[in-house]
């Protein structure tokens, strides 16, 4: 199982990448939030493919009985997950904007700044 | 339990709440964000103080025993920074009640930059790995919004680059900090120092690269410093002045902790690795700012540039050159805020950034020129300014390991800095204006009031020339707090390897 979701992650991995090569901002985001998928994933993973197995020291007993399933990933994944939610919707929110902005999606067009001779903000 | 380390944390997080409640009252968020910034520069003022001694406070959040729970920890070099994010949260947050449009103002800049500087005091005070992810993540989506708030053209073309690369070096941490649990057990940060001594190097040495690789893209180092440039440019100049000052910088401090704590007891070697990226950071970067004909980006490329000369004493890795890095980041906080806020004013009186098309500014704002002096000749290293001695400091121990390549790169370095701010200083001041100055009119553009943080860093970088005895002092005491790891240690779990 562990070596299955290995190629899994690392499959996510290189879809991630690979995504955010492509010129199109859709697809950069849809990369990211690929990337961040196969973090997440990665954690979990490395709390252990244990079935069945609460971290729960039995009655009487004075040691746990391994293997057993690590809670503390869980709880690592669960707050990545989150953070992964709020940056992937702020991400869409700035392809949005600058959609309306720019009106392209490609991202050679945005070198401009690069260049541009912008006008003061303060 | 130690309230000091949390109430710098707690303090932006009420203030950013009620300003959210207000979200209608543009001048009550506007003062609620000046008020909460002075607060928390009153706590770190205190904690500094606490500290300052060469003790380590820590607080172990909801009273779960390291290392459970999520441990605070502030040591010297700790408070050190949480003092300066403070100072510089409170200078930038006055610069913005002046020069902050209406506008971005209403879509919660106040709230937000406090956010901001909750997610890098964060980052200076945890002492448990996942928890400085976390801060990172904070910081890094308020630093997203204040980046394209305003939606103007330019912003968002480096929004979306500044979030990319971002967003791939959180993506590397989390993996790095997954790999580390899964071999060691712990995530706290002293926990981990004590464990992973016992590893492989075939393993930790991969780990060690993935963690310099995800801090190398927070702190621009080269090669992973092209964001920067693209991006730092965009927003208003308080903006630019806050992540000039202290989000590279955070970086720049996650590398020292990481590789002075947790794999200080592994075989680990990267101190050459990070003495040739040093270099190669301050050459592009000094090189880089020469090449610019936009001031901002003459700045970007110089923050570049000192991240390499910061990085230059971790590499050397000696107690002395670990005090030079910490003076110069001291030192480098204050003085490159201080000149991204004062382009912004220049850019307000010439209406542009344009090098070519700035001039004549000395005629019509002299005090202006002066200011631009004093911080230009401090980033560069003239004595008697700080950033002299701060440079010494790091020379001399360059010379006492008898690293002399990096040593000449970063005297180097500050003569491509002088060059480039006194071209600007020449363009933009002496230089007849290529423009009518219509000198009433620019008068009432200018607030006063923007001078008043201005002024207030340039006294502060003047007196760290000064007392430069006292400061090196400090940066030495936090440099042998952390080139021996047992201290921390011991003061986070009680117990020593």
């Amino acid at each position: 199982m562990i070596v299955m979701l290995a190629f899994v992650i690392g499959g996510l991995y290189a879809a991630g990448l690979y995504m955010m090569l492509r010129r199109s901002i859709t697809k950069l985001i849809i990369g990211l939030s690929l990337l961040s998928h196969a973090s997440n994933l990665l954690i979990f993973t490395t709390g252990g493919l244990v079935r069945a197995r609460p971290p729960i020291i039995a009655d009487g007993a004075t040691e746990i009985i391994k293997p057993f399933a690590d809670p503390v990933p869980q709880a690592l994944v669960l707050t990545a997950i989150v953070i992964s939610f709020g940056v992937t919707a702020f991400a869409l929110v700035l392809l949005h904007r600058t959609y309306l902005t720019i009106g392209t999606d490609d991202l050679d067009d945005l070198s401009k700044t690069d260049l541009a001779r912008s006008e003061t903000n303060g | 339990m130690n309230t000091l380390l949390i109430l710098p944390l707690i303090t932006p997080l009420m203030v950013a709440a009620v300003s959210f409640l207000l979200w209608r009252h543009k001048a009550a968020q506007k003062w609620l964000g000046v008020g909460g910034a002075c607060l928390s520069f009153v706590w770190a003022c205190l904690l500094f103080a606490r500290v300052s001694g060469g003790e380590i406070l820590t607080m172990q959040a909801g009273g779960w025993a390291a290392p459970f729970g999520i441990s605070l920890v502030a040591d010297t070099l700790g408070a050190v920074m949480v003092l300066l994010t403070a100072t510089m949260g409170l200078a930038v947050t006055i610069y913005a009640v002046r020069s902050i449009d209406d506008r971005r103002a209403a879509f919660g800049f106040y709230p937000v930059l406090q956010i901001l500087l909750m997610g890098v005091t964060g980052a200076f005070l945890t002492g448990d790995l996942f928890n400085l992810y976390v801060w990172f993540e904070v910081m890094l989506m308020s630093s997203f919004v204040l980046l394209a708030l305003g939606g103007e053209r330019a912003q968002v073309e480096g929004g979306i680059k500044y979030v990319t690369i971002n967003l791939l070096s959180s993506a590397l941490f989390l993996a790095a900090i997954g790999f580390l649990y899964s071999v060691t057990g712990t995530l706290n940060m002293a926990d981990l120092a004590l464990k992973i001594g016992a590893l492989p190097t075939s393993l930790t040495a991969p780990l060690s690269v993935l963690f310099l690789v995800a801090f190398g893209v927070k702190a621009a180092l080269f090669p992973l410093f092209f964001w920067l440039p693209a991006s730092y440019h965009t927003p208003p100049a308080a903006v630019s002045a806050i992540f000039a000052g202290l989000l590279t910088k955070v970086g720049v401090y996650a590398l020292i902790r990481t590789f002075t704590l947790i794999f200080a007891f592994t075989d680990v070697d990267v101190n050459n690795l990070l003495l040739i990226l040093a270099g190669l950071t301050m050459v592009t970067g000094g090189l880089g700012a020469l090449a610019q004909t936009d001031a901002r980006r003459v700045l970007s490329f110089l923050i570049i540039a000192h991240i390499g000369v910061a990085v230059m004493g971790l590499g050397l890795g000696t107690t002395r050159a670990l005090a030079g890095t910490i003076f110069y980041l001291i030192e480098d906080v204050i003085v490159l805020t201080n000149l991204f806020l004062i382009i912004g004013i220049m850019g307000r009186v010439c209406g542009t950034f344009e090098v070519a098309r700035m001039g004549g500014m000395y005629r019509t704002h002299p005090m202006l020129g002066a200011l631009f002096l004093v911080a230009a000749w401090s980033l560069s290293g003239v004595p008697p300014f700080s950033g002299f001695f701060a440079k010494l400091a790091l020379v001399q121990a360059g010379l006492e390991v008898e690293g002399y390549t990096v040593v000449a790169l970063s005297l180097m370095v500050g003569i491509l800095t002088l060059v480039a701010m006194m071209r600007l200083w020449a363009e933009a001041f002496w230089k007849p204006s290529p423009m009518v100055i219509d000198a009433a009119h620019d008068k009432m553009r200018v607030a006063k009031m923007l001078f008043v943080p201005v002024c207030a860093l340039s006294l502060m970088s003047i007196g760290l020339g000064i007392g430069a005895q006292a400061v090196y002092g400090v940066a030495l005491t936090a440099a042998n707090q952390i080139s021996d790891a047992n201290v921390y240690i011991e003061a986070v779990l009680g117990v020593t390897r």
